[in-house]
């Protein structure tokens, strides 16, 4: 069995890309592959947090690459599912403590024993990004319908073009189906013709979300969200699947789509 | 003066090359060079050709230090010059450039620095991207918002312009800017600058140029320029 690496990243902060990884990790466990997230954010970790592994740390990335333990032993198991794996980062160091080369040896030690190795990148461009870059076999590029997102995903996809890691996809998060039907949010079409990538994704903005992330449980084990079942067709999508795109537009019953057919050109 | 001093584009940067004269003649022409450059040159990467001129190590420690004083970076020293490529390498810089560049700029060399020498670029160039060149440039791909353009001839988008353009860098006011869609964030010719304006309707080929020192752009009609 060799592993896949995938990295999650965006370039600017705060678009999802710890909640994305965490997501899509545990998609990939609960549907049966074995799976390990590494947060790559030296210094300023959460996807421990977002896991819910937090107080389980006793080992991390640095210690596993200055040699202070094995592997297996900074590999933390989630709660829920046993094929997941947290490899979580030192909050006392910094981006330097890690070098690309480090990254790539410690993946090509997993991809013997895992199927998937996730990799959540810090923002930016720097030291971190490139650490996070170096091993990748997928590039999985996450932005939001804002201006300023775009624009950092179309810097980034040209820095992952530049380090040949082959085209990156594309994952649209936090989308308002109803601003965007307001013409009030940048529509994905438009962010499609400039980023011109791989969608892979469209995740709706969703409570649940803010709420699971608080609590630790990733939002793909509630069967009801909708930003769930979005994770969870992104990782069947990775997987090779072809998964039509869902109806982002939230059915308001009979009612709304009789407004929406009075009002023709809304759309 | 400028056969003296002769720039051009090669895969590491910009390779200089230097005339025959003696040192203390042609640094002087080098640096007033690289002044009225400066908005071309802008943190390039300089590999300078010396040809057999013999530099004594204080002066290449004076020449780096004035070449990082305009914000350039000199990482190599090319000469037939024994003395030359030992005091390049007592400062640590390289003494030879790699084999393909020698070669891609061997094809270069009949129009070296003239503007008629043109780029073509075959993809997109996206946020953080930028690109110089001495002549012309064109582009068949985007030009997205965050990448810049700086040509001192023409510059042909075909594809959606919606980055920084500067056409005619270096004066030339008959330099002109054309795209299948020209919506570029900044737009400057020679040494005028634009916005552009709201669109209205379908984004239509427009060719950008200078009427009375003022930016002009008009849709592209293929009737009218027929007749």
């Amino acid at each position: 069995m060799s592993g896949k690496v995938i990295t999650v990243t965006s370039g600017k902060g705060g678009v999802g890309k710890t909640t994305a990884t965490a997501n899509l990790g545990a998609a990939l466990a609960d549907f049966g592959a074995k799976v390990a997230c590494i947060d790559g954010d030296i210094g300023l970790r959460n996807l421990d947090v977002v896991m819910g592994l937090e107080n389980r740390i006793v080992y991390d990335l640095v210690d596993v690459v200055e040699g202070r333990c094995r592997l297996r032993q900074a590999m933390i198991r989630d709660k829920r599912l046993p094929e997941l794996y947290l490899i979580p980062a030192a909050q006392t160091r910094d981006k330097s403590a890690v070098s690309p080369s480090d990254m790539v040896r410690l993946c090509d030690e997993l991809r013997p024993e895992c199927d998937w190795i996730l990799i959540d990148s810090p923002a930016g461009i720097e030291r971190g990004f490139r650490n996070a870059i170096a091993p990748a076999d997928i590039v999985v590029v996450v932005t939001n319908p804002e201006v300023s997102a775009v624009r950092d995903a179309d810097r980034i996809i040209g820095l992952v073009e530049a380090e040949e890691k082959g085209p990156a996809r594309l994952v649209i998060n936090r989308i308002k189906p109803e601003m965007m039907r307001r013409g009030d949010m940048l529509a994905v079409d438009d962010i499609l013709e400039l980023l011109a990538v791989q969608l892979v994704g469209m995740v709706p903005d969703d409570e649940s979300v803010l709420t699971s992330t608080n609590r630790g449980t990733p939002v793909v084990l509630d069967g009801k969200s909708k930003a769930g079942t979005a994770f969870r067709n992104i990782a069947r999508r990775l997987k090779g699947e072809e998964v039509p795109f869902m109806n982002l537009e939230e059915d308001g019953g009979f009612l709304s789509r009789l407004t929406r057919f009075i009002r023709p050109g809304g759309s | 003066m400028s056969a003296k001093v002769q720039i051009k584009g090669i895969r590491d940067g910009l390779l200089v090359s230097l005339g025959n004269g003696s040192w203390g003649e042609l640094r002087p022409l080098l640096l007033e060079h690289l002044d009225q450059q400066a908005s071309f040159l802008q943190g390039a990467r300089l590999a300078l050709d010396v040809g057999s001129l013999a530099l004594k190590a204080a002066d290449m420690g004076q020449l780096t230090k004035e070449i990082s004083d305009r914000g350039l970076t000199l990482w190599a020293v090319v000469s037939e010059s024994p003395a030359t490529e030992r005091s390049a390498q007592s400062f640590g810089l390289a003494t030879r450039l790699a084999k393909p560049t020698m070669e891609r700029s061997a094809g270069g060399e009949a129009a070296a620095s003239g503007e008629e020498n043109a780029v073509l670029v075959r993809r997109t160039l996206r946020s953080g991207a930028s690109l110089a060149h001495f002549g012309h440039v064109v582009v068949i791909g985007d030009i997205n918002p965050g990448a810049e353009i700086v040509a001192g001839g023409d510059v042909v988008v075909w594809g959606c312009l919606r980055g920084m353009v500067h056409a005619g860098a270096q004066g030339n006011e008959q330099a002109v800017v054309c795209a299948l869609d020209l919506s570029p964030t900044q737009l400057r010719i020679a040494g005028a600058i634009a916005l552009t304006p709201k669109r209205r309707g379908k984004p239509q080929p427009e060719m950008a140029r200078l009427v009375n020192s003022q930016i002009v752009a008009e849709t592209w009609d293929l009737k009218r320029e027929r007749v």
